[in-house]
């Protein structure tokens, strides 16, 4: 993979440019109503407000980033739907504030974080990753957060703590597809420790330098870039340190489909269907899928030894 | 062309190709969404199963309303939904997988979804073939024994939907009832029943 020394990018070079005059407008039109609220001075937590202070970072993509209107109305998000296009048209019924996240589980510093606490964890940084769902599409997505490791050191796991398990909110009043019995609620996805400790592993609040849509997955996810989509648990509000492997929400509903590991494969397909392409959004051809979905230097050294195909 | 219009068949044409307007019309105006192809393969797929649950309504409709005349139409949507059935498949071949006979056969072999898809279309193609009157009269009675086929696509269809999606079977399992319904709209009970509903609210007419 090619990673090129972080340099300065300009907003405008990560945000199609129809997005980034459309923000300039909503931004111009939010300046009565910002110069009101500047002596509440809270960070603005809508989705599309202007993330500030965000590093540019070492992790950038010599590929076409996904258009911001693809990214944000092509989701999966079965919450919300499972059609495509349902995140997008109903997920503005989740409300990102008041919002926490519980640290709890085989940990020295078991807390519960208010999400304006993590915004200010660590540094905000900007990382350019491919995206490669199970289902044979991909994107590539500009997206803002920080390293995982930070919470985890935080929470200083025990020695017990073998695997992170994540939870996605579980209130049927705010995502109504939880009545919905197309997976058992809530969404639980996990990693083993040194993948959720790797340094690609990260927590993301924004995408495209914006707070993160909520059909994304605001107000926290993950983002694993190396493995199939729905390993990145979206609006989560529970990690917790385990001992034993977290059964997840895929496992629990199709076993002999999804297993815990998810790693982009282009050798092993899913049962029904070949991984050794994948359509790029935005393209017309399909294009060769990359093992750990071309993170292989620096992710396969996690799963030496280990039979891919077995542990899929 | 008055006259035209008077024709239901005409009529009937025309809505046969609303699905078809649709795409068109989407494809044009840049509202396929993010992944084009697939939103093709699905909408022509979809309504090959519904051409397919059309057809089979002909016949228990006739029963239930008396009118012998709706038998015309059914050639149109069974044409029809072999046209849709072919925009299906062309989409897979060319824009899915880009004539690539090796990947195309591996797919089909090894993909229950797909076999199972493939077989439904390969056992349209000789009913949309002997559908001429001609072939009718040449086939005689074995033409309504090769036209029984028609149900066993139905049944692959349905199956070919069912194992294809993720996880959500709402869809597939709403094409499975009404294939079941029709079917049992088949079955000696399911004409007697159509037949004594007939009988009690339809005024005879004569």
């Amino acid at each position: 993979m090619l990673i090129r020394k972080p340099g300065d990018i300009l907003p405008s070079d990560i945000t199609p440019p129809e997005i980034y005059r459309e923000r300039r407008r909503f931004m111009q039109g939010m300046g009565v109503l910002a110069a009101g609220a500047v002596l509440g001075a809270t960070r603005d937590a809508r989705a599309g407000a202007k993330l500030a202070g965000v590093r540019a970072s070492a992790y950038k993509l010599d590929e076409e980033r996904t258009s911001f209107k693809d990214a944000t109305t092509y989701n999966n998000f079965y919450e919300f739907g499972t059609g495509k296009a349902d995140p997008a048209a109903s997920a503005g019924s989740l409300k990102t504030r008041p919002w926490t996240v519980t640290v709890e589980g085989e940990v020295g510093r078991p807390r519960t974080y208010d999400i304006e606490e993590l915004l200010k964890l660590a540094p905000l940084e900007e990382r350019v990753y491919r995206l490669r769902c199970v289902e044979g599409w991909s994107m590539v997505i500009p997206w803002v957060g920080f390293p995982m490791h930070e919470i985890i050191r935080r929470a200083a796991p025990t020695g017990n703590a073998r695997y992170v398990e994540f939870v996605t909110l579980n209130d049927p009043r705010q995502i109504p597809g939880l009545r919905s019995h197309v997976l058992d609620w809530p969404y639980v996805e996990g990693l083993r420790m040194d993948e959720a400790m790797h340094p690609l592993t990260l927590l993301a609040v924004g995408m495209y330098g914006e707070v993160l849509p909520n059909q994304n997955g605001a107000p926290i996810r993950l983002v694993v870039p190396w493995k199939y989509g729905f390993k990145s648990a979206k609006s989560i509000v529970r990690i917790r340190f385990v001992e034993k492997q977290p059964l997840t929400a895929w496992m629990r509903a199709t076993p002999s489909e999804y297993g815990f590991y998810s790693n982009v494969n282009p050798e092993v397909d899913h049962p029904r269907w070949s991984q050794a392409k994948e359509r790029r959004i935005g393209e017309f051809f399909k294009r060769d899928t990359l093992i750990f979905n071309g993170y292989g230097s620096q992710v396969a050294q996690m799963y030496r030894g280990m039979d891919l195909k077995k542990y899929f | 062309m008055a006259a035209a219009l008077r024709h239901p068949k005409v009529w009937i044409f025309g809505i046969c190709l609303f699905p078809l307007a649709r795409l068109v019309f989407l494809g044009g105006s840049g509202g396929l969404g993010a992944n084009p192809i697939e939103f093709i393969t699905h909408s022509t797929g979809t309504w090959t199963l519904a051409g397919l649950m059309v057809t089979l309504s002909v016949t228990p409709l006739r029963r239930l309303t008396g009118r012998a005349e709706l038998i015309r139409y059914r050639r149109m949507l069974g044409l029809f939904t072999f046209f849709y059935a072919c925009l299906h498949f062309v989409t897979y071949v060319w824009l899915d997988q880009f004539f690539d006979p090796a990947a195309i056969a591996k797919d089909i072999v090894k993909r229950p979804f797909i076999t199972i898809g493939f077989a439904a279309f390969v056992l349209l193609v000789p009913l949309a073939a002997t559908s001429t009157r001609a072939m009718m009269r040449r086939l005689g009675r074995r033409w309504q024994q090769l036209h029984r086929l028609v149900y066993l696509v139905a049944i692959l269809g349905v199956i070919h939907y069912t194992w294809l999606v993720k996880k959500d079977l709402t869809q597939p399992l709403i094409y499975g009832a009404v294939l079941a319904l029709l079917m049992i709209m088949r079955l000696p009970w399911g004409v007697m029943l159509l037949q004594s509903v007939r009988s009690r609210f339809v005024p005879a007419r004569f």
